[in-house]
């Protein structure tokens, strides 16, 4: 029954109601604002399960549809947003751990292969002056033979590891999605708490309630200079340090 | 600057933790240790001689600024170096920080080149 219909039921009943009272038919008007009671509770009833329904889809909604199988079995064994959100953290940091493993596995290759390079290029150099031996060139040959071959090999291991790491980046995809879901379902339970306002405002009207509400203390506005994680939106603060150079310059100024 | 230096870094997240012993490392300090916040912190600090501290702000437990305090406080680390290394951004948390006695403070993200700018003027202070 639409909001209006229940409206012109109330009308409805409440002029039988006068015309029963006029008429001095006190047994019927009894019956008559029961039946207004009825009325009153149905419209309570079928607003609390509207919302109970919108609040129920909300929760069953948010389950994740992530596209391969392997992902949605594991998503799906995953019943609520902090272990979602446990779940961000863990692909994060082994992304990060899979990266830096890769890196420090690398560096030493590319600092090996810049060593002997460098090596080779002073010993090539006293050969371009015409200052080496033939003994010395013959060895030389022999080295440049030798560490063509490594380059070659390390440096197709350099280029497996940094496609490795390109790889381990696929993590942005997956904590994205979940993510994604969990700001839906925020939304969704901002919106049924926006519902949940009105119906309650909704049921005083209906129900004639008024509310005496005492005047709220005003918030308090000392500071809080206790920790608050990185600040997302630098440039729309003006209580923040934009980057280090700020900091420099503020630890400066305190004579730093 | 002594490379040998003992060094412990405190920071909750294993990962930043060893992107600092990384950063560290290339710079070459490899004496370094871990805990991941200041009530694991300053039991290690008081026990063993470290010759500097790298601390996060943030952490579940004992804070950055609450171990920088105890450090400050407590008569055989007060003059511990103290490098601060945090993504909190505010004005008045740098500046509480200072007050509390900082030798440096750096903010995520930052760069190896900060990082190493920061611990190369704490301990030209230290030294002079």
């Amino acid at each position: 029954m639409t909001e209006q219909a229940h409206q012109e039921n109330l009308v409805e009943y409440a002029k039988t109601l006068v015309e029963q009272l006029e008429s001095g038919d006190a047994k019927e008007a009894m019956q008559t604002i029961a039946s207004l009671h009825q009325q009153r509770d149905h419209i309570l009833f079928q607003e609390v399960g509207k919302l109970t329904r919108s609040l129920h889809e909300s929760i069953k909604n948010f389950a994740i549809d992530a596209g391969n199988s392997r992902v949605q079995e594991e998503m799906s064994r995953m019943q609520d947003a902090s272990e979602r959100l446990n779940y961000v953290i863990d692909k994060t940091e082994q992304a990060a751990n899979r990266t830096m493993d890769l890196v420090e596995q690398t560096m030493p290759v590319s600092s090996d292969l810049r060593a002997s390079a460098s090596g080779l290029k002073s010993e090539w150099d006293r050969l371009m002056r015409r200052e080496m031996s033939a003994e010395e060139f013959r060895s030389l040959t022999r080295k440049i033979d030798s560490f063509l071959a490594s380059a070659v090999d390390e440096s197709a291991r350099i280029d497996s590891n940094l496609s490795d790491i390109m790889l381990a980046q696929d993590y942005q995809d997956l904590t994205g999605q979940v993510i994604k879901r969990v700001i839906q379902l925020v939304k969704e339970v901002e919106d049924s708490l926006v519902g949940l306002v009105a119906m309650a405002s909704n049921i005083d009207q209906l129900t004639g309630v008024k509310h005496e509400f005492t005047e709220k203390a005003p918030v308090s506005v000392e500071k809080d200079i206790g920790p608050e994680g990185p600040v997302i939106n630098p440039d729309k603060r003006d209580d923040v340090v934009s980057g280090q150079d700020d900091v420099d310059a503020l630890l400066s100024s305190l004579g730093f | 600057m002594n490379k040998n230096m003992k060094i412990l870094i405190v920071d909750d997240f294993s990962t930043m933790r060893r992107i600092i012993k990384n950063l560290l490392r290339d710079l070459g300090f490899t004496n370094t240790q871990e805990a991941d916040d200041g009530s694991s912190a300053l039991p290690l600090l008081k026990s063993s001689d470290f010759d500097f501290l790298i601390t996060d702000w943030n952490m579940p437990g004992m804070t950055g600024i609450d171990l920088l305090k105890a450090v400050r406080s407590d008569e055989k680390l007060q003059s511990l170096p103290v490098l601060m290394v945090t993504a909190e951004a505010k004005r008045e948390q740098i500046i509480e920080a200072a007050q509390a006695g900082v030798n440096g403070y750096v903010v995520k993200p930052f760069t190896a080149q900060a990082l190493k700018e920061k611990i190369e003027k704490i301990f030209e202070r230290v030294d002079a």
